[in-house]
């Protein structure tokens, strides 16, 4: 029996440039890794430029837990170990060249994941972090669908059969429960685990609104969340004996020329999947992601950013002078707030968006408008206030423990005083993990 | 000219001047630079904005009336435009004074603390000379203002810090320091140089009201003829100019309401709170308190009690921050402002200081809310 969870707190962004149709697929012939998308670990590198790698190859270790591997998803050779300030390592790139599979050897399932680079791709609360090595989760909260704007499949279609597979292997890594979240319509039913059908408006697909419904996180406990498509390169795993290292991703946006979904691998280099989808000679804003959590590239020299699924492209808007914008009657300005005429053309028509905050950064003036898209049984501005504070006491008693930076998202969306409240929390919860 | 105010500019030491008039005629091109992409087009500016307009219909129609109570007071025979332009004139020098004065040492503290200059005065300083009577000496307002500005607002960190309303603030410092300035029968009125009509009388219906004797207690306007529930409803009687019509604070409230940019948990709950008080107040029927025997519906159009629970117990920094506790101190301005009201004769109208009150308490409130909160998440815990 799937059990129901109705969020009526949340936002649909109405965002212009929603990408259907079969994925096209696309070898991208060089992809990258960064070791900034897998936080909670300090990544050293075990290759140099000439190596030559296998699928499956590590290409990183983990400091703190030498098992835990970041692996080459594209067989070939080590070109770059791209270095920024400090020599930190931004990204591994490796040119493809002929397959080859890298053999996992052994017939344990954890150290399958942690080999096979799948470990990396979970996530564990709190502190919204790779699982620590030797973790026994209280739960393992699953997600079979995205609600963020304009996202596409969390689940390839091509290995989707194998996601019943990976949620009996999960099974095994718990005592609790593995749950699955759908939407309804999805039609996803499994034995497998519970299944969850959410009901409601971004943020449903966030794994942090389904553990609140289902069993809040407290101080102590572990739950691991992780996204169905790599539950279904487990499922693989476990059955084959490999991993397929593919994602389907989904090029978006009301920038983009012309939306659109493309089967590559994970990490492709994004000049070739985004080939004569930019416009020539405009400013524009390419984000690895969705606009809410993604990650700002450069669609030139960049990669397919985690979690691999969705590119994003806007106008940047920093050459719009907009005069006198607060009093602009325009109705192609959306607010959720009935400020701006746009309510009355209907705030689900879609909307052109540019990057601009338009407005100032100021101190919180305006009270309960965060909580309007925030689904917890938390106070996000005491939560924040305590955030800035450095408070460690008082997050704790608020309940930092039950978020991850991406609930703050919609927040950060719709406040009236432009705060950064995805960084604060990102650096809360690093500094809480740190001193703990 | 941009250039010449950024850092290493020749006039960089008045950037934050330079950038609030910038921003004002411009929004920044400012993008993101961490967390989300995309932003609501709501900011400070806007929501500030919001509020003035929502205040226009008072302010507007205070101005006119301005002008119809001297020409009721004086007999002088004016058409409506005339008599608007007569109240503009009154008033223009008090609006003038609060935002010169008030976005004056703004501008100074923005600069000083090398901050962007923030809006939030655009509203206080068209709120205070509201609340004000139109006989209040420009001086006197610069005084309380700056007081206010600086005492109540910078000391705490500028806008969004506050735990005092401003305009509140400043009321209050008018009515502590110039008592004789701020009530009475000779101050609601302008009369200008003219001589006032036989049985002309000043003081404002709730004036008359706290000094009446007897069971059948009659208000009077300044013209001497009695005055019923439509001339208070509408607003054509003495008072602070800004706050006499019930009707055009109704359209602020639709306004503010409608925009989403204030609570209407807090309105209504005062509103209630107010009601119940009038309510027990005529129940208990005491003549040595004449004002708590007036009828509620007429109670509540009195005074400045639907203009502070509009417009000020809504303020969003100074009021509570959590639902449940907006409800609460909704309700207990409602039941204070009616108590001080009725019963403490020193104090004609008591919305002011029930505001006031309730604003130092609000951080209270929401403190047993949210540790209400803490508490369950932390029996949880322990389960």
């Amino acid at each position: 029996m799937a059990r129901e969870i109705n969020i009526k707190k949340g936002l649909d962004i109405p965002l212009e440039g929603k990408a259907g149709g079969k994925p096209e697929p696309i070898k991208s012939g060089l992809i990258g890794i960064c070791p900034d998308d897998f936080p909670g670990y300090t990544w050293k590198c075990d290759v140099k430029p000439g190596d030559a790698v296998a699928k499956g190859t590590p290409l990183f270790h983990a400091k703190e837990a030498e098992a835990i591997k970041l692996v080459s998803t594209v067989a070939g050779t080590v070109e770059e170990i791209r270095r920024g300030e400090r020599r930190k390592i931004l990204a591994v790139t490796v040119k493809a060249g002929e397959d080859a599979t890298n053999p996992i050897d052994t017939a344990n399932l954890t150290d399958k994941l942690k080999m096979s680079g799948l470990w990396a791709m979970m996530r564990q609360r709190p502190y919204d972090v790779v699982p620590a090595a030797d973790a026994a989760p209280r739960d393992i909260f699953v997600t079979a669908f995205d609600s963020s704007p304009l996202a596409g499949n969390v689940i390839p279609t091509h290995i989707a059969e194998y996601l019943e597979p990976g949620l009996e292997a999960l099974k095994t890594l718990t005592k609790g429960t593995v749950y699955l979240a759908v939407r309804p319509g999805q039609g996803l039913r499994t034995k497998a685990a519970t299944v969850l059908d959410m009901i409601g408006p971004h943020p449903a697909g966030n794994p942090s609104v389904q553990i609140a419904a289902v069993a809040p996180i407290n101080k102590g406990e572990t739950v691991w969340t992780v996204d169905a498509g790599t539950v279904a390169r487990i499922g693989m795993l476990v059955k084959k004996g490999y991993c397929d290292y593919r994602a389907e991703v989904a090029i978006t946006g009301p920038a983009a020329v012309k939306p659109k979904k493309v089967l590559t691998e994970i990490g492709a280099s994004l000049d070739v999947i985004l080939k004569g989808e930019l416009k020539e000679g405009e400013s524009l804003r390419v984000i690895s992601g969705n606009v809410l959590t993604g990650v700002k590239v450069n669609p030139e020299t960049d990669f397919l950013r985690f979690p691999y699924r969705q590119i994003t492209i806007i106008q940047e808007g920093d050459n719009a002078d907009e005069f006198m914008g607060w009093a602009s009657m325009s109705p192609k300005k959306f607010s959720i707030k009935r400020t701006f005429p746009a309510f009355l053309r209907g705030l689900e028509k879609p909307f052109n968006f540019d990057a601009r905050i338009k407005g100032g950064h100021r101190a919180m003036i305006l009270s309960g408008e965060l909580d309007k898209v925030f689904p917890f049984d938390i106070y996000p501005e005491y939560l924040i206030k305590a955030m800035m504070a450095g408070d460690y006491d008082k997050m704790e008693k608020l309940g930092i423990y039950e978020i991850a930076p991406e609930d703050f998202a919609l927040p950060e969306f719709v406040d009236t005083s432009k705060q950064e409240l995805q960084k604060l929390t990102r650096e809360s919860l690093e500094r809480l993990r740190k001193d703990s | 000219m941009k250039p010449m105010f950024e850092k290493g500019g020749k006039y960089h030491a008045l950037h934050s001047v330079f950038d609030g008039f910038y921003t004002f005629l411009y929004t920044p091109n400012e993008t993101s630079t961490s967390g989300v992409h995309i932003h609501d087009g709501n900011d400070s500016k806007r929501t500030m904005i919001t509020v003035v307009i929502a205040l226009l219909p008072c302010c507007l129609f205070g101005m006119w009336n301005v002008g119809y109570q001297h020409h009721l007071a004086t007999g002088e025979c004016i058409g409506w435009l005339a008599q608007f332009f007569y109240g503009l004139w009154a008033v223009l020098p008090q609006i003038l004074t609060a935002y010169i004065v008030g976005l004056g040492i703004e501008f100074i503290v923005a600069q000083l603390r090398g901050h962007e200059i923030q809006e939030g005065f655009l509203v206080s300083g068209i709120l205070i000379p509201m609340i004000c009577p139109v006989s209040t000496p420009c001086w006197m307002l610069a005084v309380a203002v700056a007081f206010a500005v600086i005492f109540a607002k910078e000391v705490f960190g500028g806008t969004g810090y506050n735990f005092l309303n401003v305009a509140l603030v400043t009321r209050a410092f008018l009515f502590f320091a110039y008592p004789s300035k701020m009530s009475g029968d000779s101050v609601f009125v302008s009369l200008g140089s003219a001589t006032p009509v036989d049985g002309y009388s000043g003081a404002t219906p709730l004036g008359q009201l706290a000094t009446a004797t007897g069971e059948n207690v009659h208000i009077y306007g300044v013209d001497g003829q009695i005055l019923d529930l439509s001339n208070l409803f509408w607003g054509t009687i003495p008072g602070s100019w800004g706050e006499t019509s019930t009707f055009c604070i109704l359209i602020g409230a639709v306004i503010l309401l409608a925009t989403g940019m204030a609570s209407w948990k807090i309105m209504l709950s005062a509103l209630v709170g107010g009601l119940g008080m009038s309510y027990l107040g005529c129940a208990i029927g005491n003549p040595t308190y004449p004002v708590s025997m007036v009828y509620p519906i007429d109670q509540l159009c009195l005074g400045g009690f639907m203009f502070a629970i509009v417009f000020m117990a809504t303020d969003p920094v100074t009021s509570c921050r959590t639902e449940t506790g907006k409800w609460i101190y909704g309700f207990l301005i409602g039941v204070l402002a009616m108590t001080i009201r009725f019963y403490n004769t020193g104090y004609p109208e008591g919305a002011m200081l029930a505001v006031l009150l309730m604003n130092c308490f609000a951080p209270l409130i929401d403190w047993c809310v949210v540790n209400s909160n803490i508490r369950r998440r932390m029996k949880r815990m322990a389960v």
